[in-house]
């Protein structure tokens, strides 16, 4: 059961949410419902097994789709991440003011009940339903709350994530008829045995969907035109949490349905990841604005996640699986620190800022705290995950990882970079008056500081959790 | 009379009508012309009908049903014409209330 | 006792935290004890291990599991053996002295940066113990990783200041790049052996299953990573950039630890690099090259920390050189003695510097004999150490490292006492422009030089002593059987390569002839320097041609920036301004802006105009008539008409 409240939680809360009209309301509302779905997950995968993670009712059973929602050790910790995040994105931005509030809520819940849904659908007609239900939500946030080009830039997300999810509907209903029962079952769909010809068809239908939501190059330039122009909460939910969906669906979805299809393009896959981070992390290092930095930077990060996934080893996917969480919680925290500044001094452009070490030193050592976490400094949590990967890309091809290998000097260029111009220097006009951050920015990025450190020094409770998704995935095809 | 004097007819009644809509702007003469269409085709099916009733006459002189068709036909299409008449008339009175003007080019805007 | 082996990492990290976290309510006196006292209890427990590993041998003890996967396990474990626990002695010894010499030095910073300071120093050992201590790649590389953290934090420890900025995220980007290399050693290793255990690589079964190729490529790949680190040729820039940070962390950490991470690294697998004889030959010319081509850098410096980080550079190039013709011990001794001299050079000019209120150019220096006894002697001494004077420590270990080049390539030692009389030259310009002649600061400066406080004074005289009896624990065999306890004592370590290597016994004359040579070239070398520069004016002419050439180091900054950082920025924007936003952006805004002029077009002919619509209706009737019926059915029709 406890996926089903997992879900209904955060539908009704946030349903609830768009009734209400005061903005206090609305965002202790929206804090109370968050605390208490991390409540409810947090039981769930701690202290809970067995039956109480599965859920399967039928739902449309003329069509052959069931209402299934299974955990594994991969949705476990990708509920985690989706299950921690909403709550210190309310609390980080509990100071910042949007219009009509209760509607603001109310789809940042309905979009992580989507979110949820995804990580714990076991029905193709469902996933597709949950997909949809957390992409909606944020084409109206990014829309009405968003920045000054938002319409255009919101538009252009909508066509590139539209266009995926119709391919990939396209690639579901394929399936369904191709399953002997007409079955939409995640089951029915491992168990086909397509021919090697149509499964090289479908396999890019599901691929191009995936890839742009997570985004791989080139699918990637509605990315750092909507973090840009979003508003920094829900930039926080789809960079820490919503790409993540296109790494799951890859690895539920892509890897085991079509096993002969991603061998074989196993290897364009990876060159073109290989080419994005090398590419995105040269752009990031001549950018002038934090917010499309670190959407850069993500796109680098992400790259790698996605040249994992296909070299097809343990180790590989291993450090896919724990970076999918240290990734979320990482750009999480630089959101933050970008957000913080921007509402406090009123620009994101590195050239107006300088010198808030002096003003905020609480706030300059999260900054570096986090970006060396996003750099993968060693006793952080994304060493841990990035090496694995590395080893994993390594084991596929050695140049691949050397290739790679070179976004990580260049990551420390833009991201020492990016420090050094906000925080060191002197202080400049617009950072002369600057003050130390409020209290429940300081004790979130806290948080989430030690979490950066205690997964960094102590990272096998999380190998452990998804080392049998991981077997599943590569073995039991 | 042989068929072919209708159709003769009722194709120049109709060519009047399609280049009269075509070419004028007053909406009442665009209007007339398309009665002037309207009413070729009704002559035409008539005319058709009678044929085809003539033909459809059986040796023993018994009426078939086969020709009556296109003069009910006729008759449909006279009674929704002067419907559509009345409620055409009306927008033109509309229009001319409002812009002094029965030119059809002077509601070029959709809008507004 | 090995039980005790956590505490050694553990004191510098709680200083670490109690510094950081209570660096604003903590007085400076308390923050000075906390950051030195963690590191002095670290050295107590050191020598505690250092005498357990001497009578019984080193010991390997695991805290948890780091990282176990399919494929490979890697523990947090620490491995204290002869290497590891004379690298334990060298980091806690100095780096005690070096706080307590920090806690005058800085006391002129605001209690909150001294608080700050201390913490990264205190988080700096504690990254070094864990490189040192590490008992296997994995562990060494988070050490390796955060002493460049910390190198980082404390290059730019005086934030304010841009240039130092620049200068720190050089140096961090430029140990990335070796770091990379050390990196793909490391996951080479994990492929082929699925382990990257000291204990569990290096034993016979395992080094069996690598090809000579795979060994070749993992010592070239930590080499790479070693020539990051250690600052040798090609990425050696960042180091003398680093002397933008405060003196004692100059130092401590670019030039007592952190820079011989390499030597320790090739040390720790030096049967790898035995079995790999290219690799070795390219250490050694790479060490060679390093070590003269900085040298002769040096020879024109004027900042008086510039001349130190090339010698630095220089003599991390000579222990290279003993590492790549076999002499491990040699190289690890000089690792040490060059830790005493070196950490006793950059005090001492640390002294010279806060005396002279932050002046670091030694032409405006001079006569300083008179006011800083303390610090002149102690200079001196390790000038004459350094130069390789016996029986001052630097002699004996240069000497072991150039006697074992020469069984290799004779070649490679005339080269090697060519750099060491380079180095006699620029050190002695630099003790006698500083310390000999008239002074040449102005007036207010030459009134307040004075003699440091204690603190400062004190480690420099125990270095002192160090340099001057250091090398007695390595006095070569020529002398007297078994005078080399060093060797002794790491025999262990570097058993299975002595086993593996051929060796080059020289004659024990020729052997006296080359020391005595060598001792006398130096000693000339030092009477020209400090005559040359004994009455020298600050008026002296400009320099030009070779000496220009040496005085902007080659040029090799500037070569740097436009072949390799200002293509890739280039490329950079390229692909920024270029490709992203008319390539790939504009395909994509291309199709919508396709479909929009399409549409567009198609709206005219919602004119609006009735006339035009009715048109339009007329002559899609036509031609759907005309569609409709076939050609021939038209013509029928029309020849049954007319």
């Amino acid at each position: 059961m406890i996926p089903v409240f997992l879900i209904l939680i955060p539908l009704v809360a946030g349903l609830v949410s768009f009734f209400l009209k005061e903005a206090k309301t609305a965002k202790a509302w929206s804090l109370f419902a968050s605390l208490v779905i991390l409540a409810v997950a947090v039981t769930g995968i701690f202290f809970l097994h067995g039956a109480n993670l599965f859920y399967d009712v039928p739902w449309l059973s003329e069509m052959g789709s069931r209402f299934s929602l299974l955990t594994d050790g991969m949705g476990k910790m990708l509920l985690l991440l989706t299950t921690i995040s909403f709550p210190v994105i309310f609390i980080a931005t509990y100071h910042n003011d949007y219009k009509n509030p209760g509607s603001f809520y109310g789809l940042m819940l309905l979009a992580q009940a989507g979110l949820i849904g995804v990580f714990v659908a076991g029905d193709a007609l469902l996933f597709y339903f949950f997909w949809e239900l957390a992409l909606i939500p944020v084409y109206f946030l990014c829309s009405l709350w968003g920045g000054e080009k938002r319409i255009a830039v919101t538009f252009k997300f909508f066509i590139y994530t539209f266009i995926g999810s119709l391919l990939m509907l396209v690639g579901i209903l394929y399936l369904y008829y191709q399953t002997p029962d007409h079955s939409f079952a995640l089951q029915s769909f491992y168990n086909l045995k397509l021919s090697i010809g149509s499964e090289r068809f479908i396999f890019w239908l599901f691929f191009i969907a995936f890839a742009i939501k997570m985004p791989v190059f080139p699918f990637h330039t509605w990315q750092p035109d909507a973090y840009e122009q979003s508003p920094t909460s829900v930039t926080m939910v789809m960079s820490g949490v919503m790409v993540k969906m296109g790494i799951f669906a890859a690895i539920r979805w892509l890897l085991p349905i079509f096993p002969n299809a991603s061998l074989q393009f196993a290897n364009i896959i990876i060159i073109l990841s290989v080419t994005g981070m090398l590419y995105a992390s040269l752009i990031a290092i001549r950018q002038d604005d934090i917010k499309r930095l670190i959407a850069y930077s993500s796109i680098a990060h992400i790259g790698l996640m996605c040249a994992a996934i296909f070299a097809n080893n343990k180790t590989g996917m291993e450090g896919v699986m724990i970076q999918m969480f240290n990734h979320g919680v990482n750009v999480i925290g630089l959101w933050i620190v970008a957000d913080t500044i921007e509402q406090r001094l009123g620009t994101r452009k590195f050239s107006e800022l300088g010198g808030l070490a002096q003003k905020a030193p609480a706030l300059a050592i999260l900054l570096v705290v986090m970006s060396f976490a996003n750099i993968a400094l060693p006793l952080t949590n994304a060493f841990v995950g990035e090496f694995l990967m590395f080893n994993g890309l390594f084991r596929y091809n050695i140049w691949m990882a050397a290739a790679a290998g070179v976004s990580v000097i260049l990551a420390a260029v833009y991201t020492l970079n990016m420090v050094q111009k906000v925080l060191y220097g002197n202080t400049v006009e617009r950072t002369a008056n600057a003050t130390e951050i409020s209290g429940n920015v300081k004790w979130i990025l806290v948080v989430l500081v030690i979490i950066v450190i205690a997964l960094g020094v102590y990272p096998q409770p999380m190998i452990d959790m998804t080392k049998d998704t991981v077997h599943a995935i590569l073995y039991n095809r | 009379m042989p068929i072919q004097y209708y159709i003769y007819f009722c194709l120049t009644l109709f060519s009047i009508g399609i280049v009269g809509v075509l070419t004028r702007r007053n909406a009442i003469v665009v209007f007339m012309c398309v009665e002037l269409m309207l009413n070729a085709v009704n002559l035409l099916l008539v005319a058709f009908s009678k044929m085809h009733h003539q033909v459809g006459l059986g040796a023993d002189g018994a009426a078939s049903q086969a020709g009556i068709d296109g003069q009910l036909f006729v008759f449909f299409i006279m009674v929704v014409a002067a419907a559509e008449v009345s409620v055409g008339l009306a927008i033109i009175v509309m229009m001319y209330r409002n812009t002094h003007s029965v030119d059809i080019n002077f509601l070029n805007r959709l809008k507004n | 006792m090995s039980k005790l082996v956590f505490l050694v990492p553990l004191f510098p990290l709680l200083g670490f935290l109690v510094n950081g976290l209570g660096r604003k309510s903590m007085s400076k006196s308390l923050v000075s004890v906390v950051g030195s006292g963690a590191i002095l209890a670290s050295f107590v427990v050191s020598l505690l291990l250092f005498f357990d590993v001497k009578a019984n041998g080193g010991a390997v003890s695991t805290l948890f599991n780091f990282i176990d996967v399919d494929g490979f396990k890697i523990p947090f474990a620490f491995q204290v053996d002869q290497l590891s626990s004379l690298f334990l002695l060298i980091i806690t010894g100095i780096g005690f002295l070096i706080h307590l010499y920090s806690s005058a030095y800085m006391h002129e910073e605001e209690p909150q940066h001294f608080g700050r300071y201390f913490a990264y120093l205190n988080l700096f050992v504690f990254s070094m113990l864990l490189l040192v201590m590490g008992a296997n790649y994995v562990i060494m590389f988070i050490g390796w990783e955060g002493v460049g953290l910390c190198s980082y934090l404390l290059i730019g420890f005086w934030f304010k200041n841009n240039n130092y900025n620049y200068a720190a995220r050089k140096a961090f980007v430029m140990n990335r790049i070796g770091d990379l290399g050390f990196l793909l050693a490391v996951f080479w290793l994990l492929f082929k052996l699925g382990t990257a255990t000291y204990g569990e690589v290096f034993t016979a079964a395992n080094l069996a299953k690598l090809s000579s190729f795979d060994i070749t490529a993992i010592t070239m790949l930590l080499f790479v990573g070693a020539m990051g680190k250690s600052a040798q040729i090609p990425l050696y820039t960042w180091l003398p950039d680093a002397m933008a940070g405060p003196t004692p962390v100059s130092a401590l950490i670019h030039a007592a630890t952190m820079v011989t991470a390499g030597i320790y690294m090739i040390a720790r697998s030096n049967i790898l690099y035995t079995m790999a004889p290219a690799t070795q030959t390219l250490v050694a010319v790479i060490g060679l090259a390093t070590a003269i081509f900085a040298a002769t850098i040096a020879l024109k410096q004027n900042d008086i920390k510039k001349v130190l980080a090339y010698s630095t550079v220089s003599q991390l190039g000579y222990m290279f050189l003993g590492l790549g013709v076999g002499a491990y011990t040699g190289a690890v001794f000089h690792v040490m003695t060059h830790a005493f001299f070196k950490a006793l050079l950059f005090l001492g000019a640390g002294s010279v510097i806060h005396a002279m209120h932050h002046e670091q150019d030694i032409r405006k220096m001079g006569g300083l004999k008179k006011h800083m006894p303390v610090t002149h002697l102690t200079f001196l001494l390790a000038c004459l150490a350094i130069a390789g004077i016996p029986p001052f420590s630097g002699f004996f270990s240069k000497d072991e490292i150039l006697t074992a080049s020469y069984g290799v390539s004779p070649l490679y030692y005339y080269i090697g006492v060519a750099g060491a009389l380079m180095t006699a030259f620029y050190m002695f310009r630099l003790y006698t422009l500083t310390f000999l002649g008239k002074f040449r600061g102005t007036h207010e400066q030459e009134h307040h030089v004075h003699e440091s406080r204690w603190q400062m004074t004190v480690p420099l005289i125990v270095l002192a002593i160090l340099s001057v009896v250091g090398g007695l624990v390595g006095i070569p065999e020529v002398f007297a059987e078994h005078a080399h306890s060093l060797e002794h004592f790491l025999a262990p370590i570097f058993a299975e390569s002595a086993k593996m290597a051929e060796h080059h016994h020289l004659e024990a004359s020729q052997e006296y002839l080359m020391m005595g040579g060598s001792t006398l070239a130096i000693i000339i070398m030092i009477v020209f320097a400090v005559n040359r520069y004994k009455k020298y004016q600050a008026t002296e002419a400009e320099n030009a041609g070779v000496s220009k050439l040496l005085e902007n180091k080659w040029y090799i900054d500037e070569l740097y920036d436009a072949v390799i950082v200002n293509p890739l920025n280039a490329l950079a924007g390229f692909f920024k301004n270029i490709i992203e936003k008319s390539g790939i952006d504009g395909l994509v805004n291309g199709v919508g802006r396709m479909v929009s002029y399409g549409s567009r077009q198609l709206r005219l002919l919602q004119s609006g105009q009735v006339g035009n619509y009715i048109l339009i209706m007329v002559l899609a009737m036509v031609v759907f008539f005309l569609i409709w019926f076939n050609d021939n059915t038209i013509v029928q029709l029309f020849n049954k008409l007319f």
